[in-house]
C-alpha cells in the first residue's frame, strides 16, 4: 500500500508549506506512540480524567421490540460528552511531547472544540478553535463551554459557514502558526497522517467493545453500527473488527431532510471521488468539481467528505453505509429517551435509527452494538425547534 | 525582472476578465497566471477567496475558461499558466485537460494542493503534452526538499515569500533572503517570488544578489480590479521599475 493511502483513498494533498509540519507529526507519532511512558500517561488520562472504560449498556425495552439484543457503547458518558476526547487527549499529549505550546482545531457540532479546549486546559496548552458561523449559532451552548475552558472561538464567515469552512480556516492558520502549534484534527480524515493518528486514538472504543461482548456473551457481536461524519467514532468502533468476517460493519450517514434533491451529508452513499482537505476520498461535489453544501439536522455529520479508510471499506465491501434522514434520527432520539432513559446526540441517533427502522436486516436474537458517540445536551436548542419541546 | 500577474478567471465579470487579460498582455506581463476558481481555496487569503466565489457565482467553469482561451488562441504574447486546486482539474479528466491545454498552447499549471509527494502521475501527463507543472516552495522547504523538486521541476519555480496564505503584505519576513538563497542553490530554472507584493519598493528590502528573476502579484491586482481601475495603470507601476 502506498504511504498514507487506504486502497486508492487518502494521500496528502496540501500546500507545500504544510508538508513539513505533517512530516514532523508523522515522525513524532513513530517516536512517541510506541513509548510505554506515553501510553501510560494517556491511559491514566483516559481512565481517571475522561472516565474510561465506558459501559456497554443492554437496552431491554428496545431489544424486545426489535427481536434482537441491542447494546450501546456509551461514549456519551465520557468527560465533555462524546468520543472526541479520546482523540484530543492523545493529540494534546503528543503536542506536549513535540514541544508545542498551543492547539488549533476546527469544530462542527462543537464537541471536538470542547474536547480540545478541555485537553488544552488540562495539559497547559493555549487553544484556538475555528467554527462555522452558522454552527456557532446552532451549537451556542458548546461555544460557551469552550470559552469557559479558556479557549478562543473564531466564527468563520466564509463559504457555507459550517465545518468544511472551519477546516479551511484552521488549515490557513496552521500555515502561519505551525512552529508553536499542533493542529488537533477532529476526525479520521484530512491529509496523512491524521486519518491514522485519529484512528489510533479512537480504536479504544472497538477494543473495549470487543472485550465487553466476549465477557458478557462469550462471543463477538453480530454487527457494529456507528454514525459517520468525518468517520472517527465509526472507525474507532470498526477497525478492531475488520479482520473478523462474522462481524457485520454498518456505517450510517446523514440523509438530510429526505425529499428528492435535498442537501444531505451522504458522501459515501451518494458522492463521487475527489480531493478535499488534503485527501482523495468520496465527496459531495458538482460535475465541475466544486464542493456542494451539505446538510444535516446534526451539525456533527454536516460535512461533504469522509475519511479515506471508510471510502476503502466501502470499495472493498467490508463495510456497508446507509443513509438516515433527519426525521428518522429525531424519532430514534425520542425512542431512546422514552424507552431507555438515555438522551443521545443527534449524530448518534442516526446510527440508532438505522437499527430501529431495519430490524429485519438482522437475524432474530442477533447481538447488535450501536456506538452511542455522544450525549444530547448540546442539541437542546435544535430539539426545541424540531420537536417543539 | 519578469512580471507575472495573477488574475481569477471570470472576475469581476466574465467579459471584464477577458478584456483585462488582453490588457495585461499588452502592458508588460511576461507570464499571466489565470486562477481557476474553487469552492475551497485553502492556500488563499480573503481577497482571492472572494474573487473565486464571485467567479463561481458568475458561472465560470474550467470548461468555459478553456473555451475562452481556445477562441483567443495565438492572441497573447505572454505565456499563460492555469493556477487552481486539484479537484476541478481531476473532475474534468486530467489527461483530457493536458491534451486540450496543449492544443490551446498553455505553458504550465500551478496546483497549490499538489506537493511533490503526490505530483508524479500528474506531472507525467502534463509533461507528455509539453506542459510545465510549476513547483512551489516555501520558507519552510528545506534545501534537500528543494533539490528533490529540482530533479523534476521545469518552467519556473514559485517561491512563496511567507509562511502564510495569499494576500497583500507591507513587509517581507526576515528569512526571505535565506529562502531565496536555498532556492537559487537548488534550482537551475528561474525563480518567481510571490505572496504579498503590492509595490515595487518592497524589492528594495531584498539584497540585490538574492533577488528573484520574476515577481508574481495576485491579491494587489485583484484589489485594484475590484476598485474598478484599469489593469494597465497597475502594470505601469511595475514596468521598468524592477
Ligand atoms: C456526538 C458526535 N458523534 C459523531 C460525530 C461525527 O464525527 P465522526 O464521524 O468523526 O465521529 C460528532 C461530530 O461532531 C459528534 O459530536
Amino acid at each position: 500500500m502506498r504511504k498514507g493511502y487506504f486502497g486508492d483513498f487518502g494521500g496528502c494533498f496540501v500546500p507545500e508549506s504544510l508538508v513539513p509540519p505533517l512530516q514532523e507529526l508523522e515522525a513524532a507519532m513513530a517516536k512517541f506512540l510506541p513509548d510505554p511512558q506515553f501510553q501510560a500517561e494517556l491511559s491514566d488520562l483516559l481512565c481517571n480524567y475522561a472516565g474510561r472504560e465506558t459501559p456497554l449498556t443492554f437496552c431491554p425495552t428496545l431489544s424486545k421490540r426489535l427481536g434482537l439484543n441491542l447494546y450501546l457503547k456509551r461514549e456519551d458518558l465520557l468527560h465533555t460528552g462524546a468520543h472526541k476526547v479520546n482523540n484530543t487527549l492523545g493529540q494534546a499529549l503528543l503536542a506536549k511531547r513535540m514541544g508545542k505550546t498551543s492547539l488549533l482545531a476546527e469544530t462542527g457540532a462543537g464537541m471536538h472544540g470542547v474536547a480540545t479546549a478541555a485537553a488544552a486546559a488540562r495539559l497547559g496548552l493555549t487553544c484556538r478553535i475555528f467554527m462555522g458561523a452558522d454552527d456557532v449559532i446552532r451549537q451556542a451552548a458548546n461555544v460557551r463551554r469552550m470559552k469557559l475552558l479558556g479557549t478562543e472561538v473564531i466564527a468563520v464567515e466564509s463559504g457555507t459557514r459550517t465545518l468544511k469552512d472551519a477546516i479551511n480556516a484552521a488549515l490557513r492558520e496552521w500555515v502561519v502558526t505551525q512552529k508553536t502549534t499542533h493542529y488537533c484534527f477532529g476526525t479520521a480524515a484530512g491529509p496523512h497522517p491524521f486519518p491514522l493518528l485519529v484512528r489510533d486514538f479512537q480504536c479504544v472504543i472497538g477494543r473495549e467493545t470487543r472485550q465487553q461482548m466476549l465477557d458478557r456473551t462469550g462471543r463477538l457481536p453480530d454487527a457494529v453500527v456507528a454514525c459517520v461524519g468525518g468517520g472517527s467514532n465509526a472507525i474507532g468502533m470498526f477497525h478492531p473488527f475488520v479482520d473478523d468476517p462474522s462481524v457485520r460493519i454498518i456505517g450510517v450517514e446523514a440523509g438530510g431532510t429526505g425529499e428528492p434533491g435535498c442537501y444531505h451529508s451522504a458522501a459515501l452513499g451518494r458522492g463521487t471521488p475527489g480531493v478535499l482537505h488534503g485527501e482523495y476520498t468520496m465527496l459531495l461535489q458538482d460535475r465541475n468539481g466544486q464542493i456542494e453544501p451539505s446538510h444535516s439536522v446534526s451539525a456533527g455529520l454536516d460535512y461533504p467528505g469522509v475519511g479515506p479508510e471508510h471510502a476503502m471499506l466501502q470499495a472493498t465491501k467490508r463495510a456497508e453505509y446507509h443513509p438516515v434522514i433527519d426525521r428518522q434520527a429525531l424519532a430514534a432520539f425520542q425512542a431512546l429517551c422514552h424507552e431507555e432513559g438515555i438522551i443521545p446526540a443527534l449524530e448518534s441517533s442516526h446510527a440508532l435509527a438505522w437499527v430501529l427502522d431495519n430490524p429485519g436486516q438482522f437475524a432474530k436474537g442477533a447481538n447488535v452494538v450501536v456506538n452511542l458517540s455522544g450525549r444530547g445536551d448540546k442539541d437542546m436548542d435544535i430539539i426545541r425547534k424540531e420537536l417543539g419541546i | 525582472m519578469m512580471l507575472i500577474p495573477f488574475m481569477t478567471a471570470g472576475f469581476p465579470t466574465v467579459e471584464t476578465f477577458w478584456k483585462n487579460l488582453k490588457e495585461l498582455d499588452e502592458n508588460g506581463a511576461d507570464i499571466i497566471e489565470i486562477g481557476v476558481p474553487f469552492s475551497d481555496p485553502v492556500a488563499d487569503g480573503p481577497v482571492i477567496e472572494a474573487a473565486s466565489m464571485k467567479a463561481l457565482e458568475n458561472g465560470v467553469t474550467l470548461e468555459s475558461i478553456l473555451e475562452g482561451l481556445r477562441q483567443r488562441k495565438g492572441q497573447f504574447k505572454a505565456k499563460l499558466v492555469l493556477m487552481g486546486y486539484l479537484n476541478p482539474f481531476l473532475q474534468y479528466g486530467f489527461e483530457r485537460l493536458a491534451k486540450e491545454s496543449q492544443e490551446i498552447g498553455i505553458y504550465g499549471f500551478i496546483i497549490p494542493d499538489l506537493p511533490l509527494d503526490e505530483d508524479a502521475p500528474y506531472r507525467k501527463q502534463l509533461s507528455a503534452c509539453g506542459i510545465h507543472l510549476i513547483a512551489l516552495v516555501a520558507p519552510n522547504t528545506s534545501l534537500e526538499r528543494m533539490k528533490a523538486y529540482a530533479e523534476v521541476a521545469t518552467g519556473y519555480v514559485y517561491v512563496i515569500s511567507v509562511l502564510g496564505i495569499t494576500g497583500v503584505r507591507s513587509e517581507f519576513p526576515p528569512d526571505l533572503s535565506d529562502t531565496l538563497r536555498r532556492a537559487r542553490k537548488a534550482f537551475r530554472i528561474p525563480l518567481a517570488l510571490g505572496f504579498g507584493f503590492s509595490s515595487p519598493e518592497q524589492l528594495d528590502a531584498i539584497p540585490v544578489a538574492d533577488r528573484p528573476d520574476a515577481i508574481i502579484f495576485g491579491s494587489a491586482l485583484i484589489r485594484h480590479i475590484s476598485a474598478g481601475l484599469p489593469v494597465a495603470d497597475f502594470m505601469r507601476r511595475w514596468v521598468g521599475k524592477v
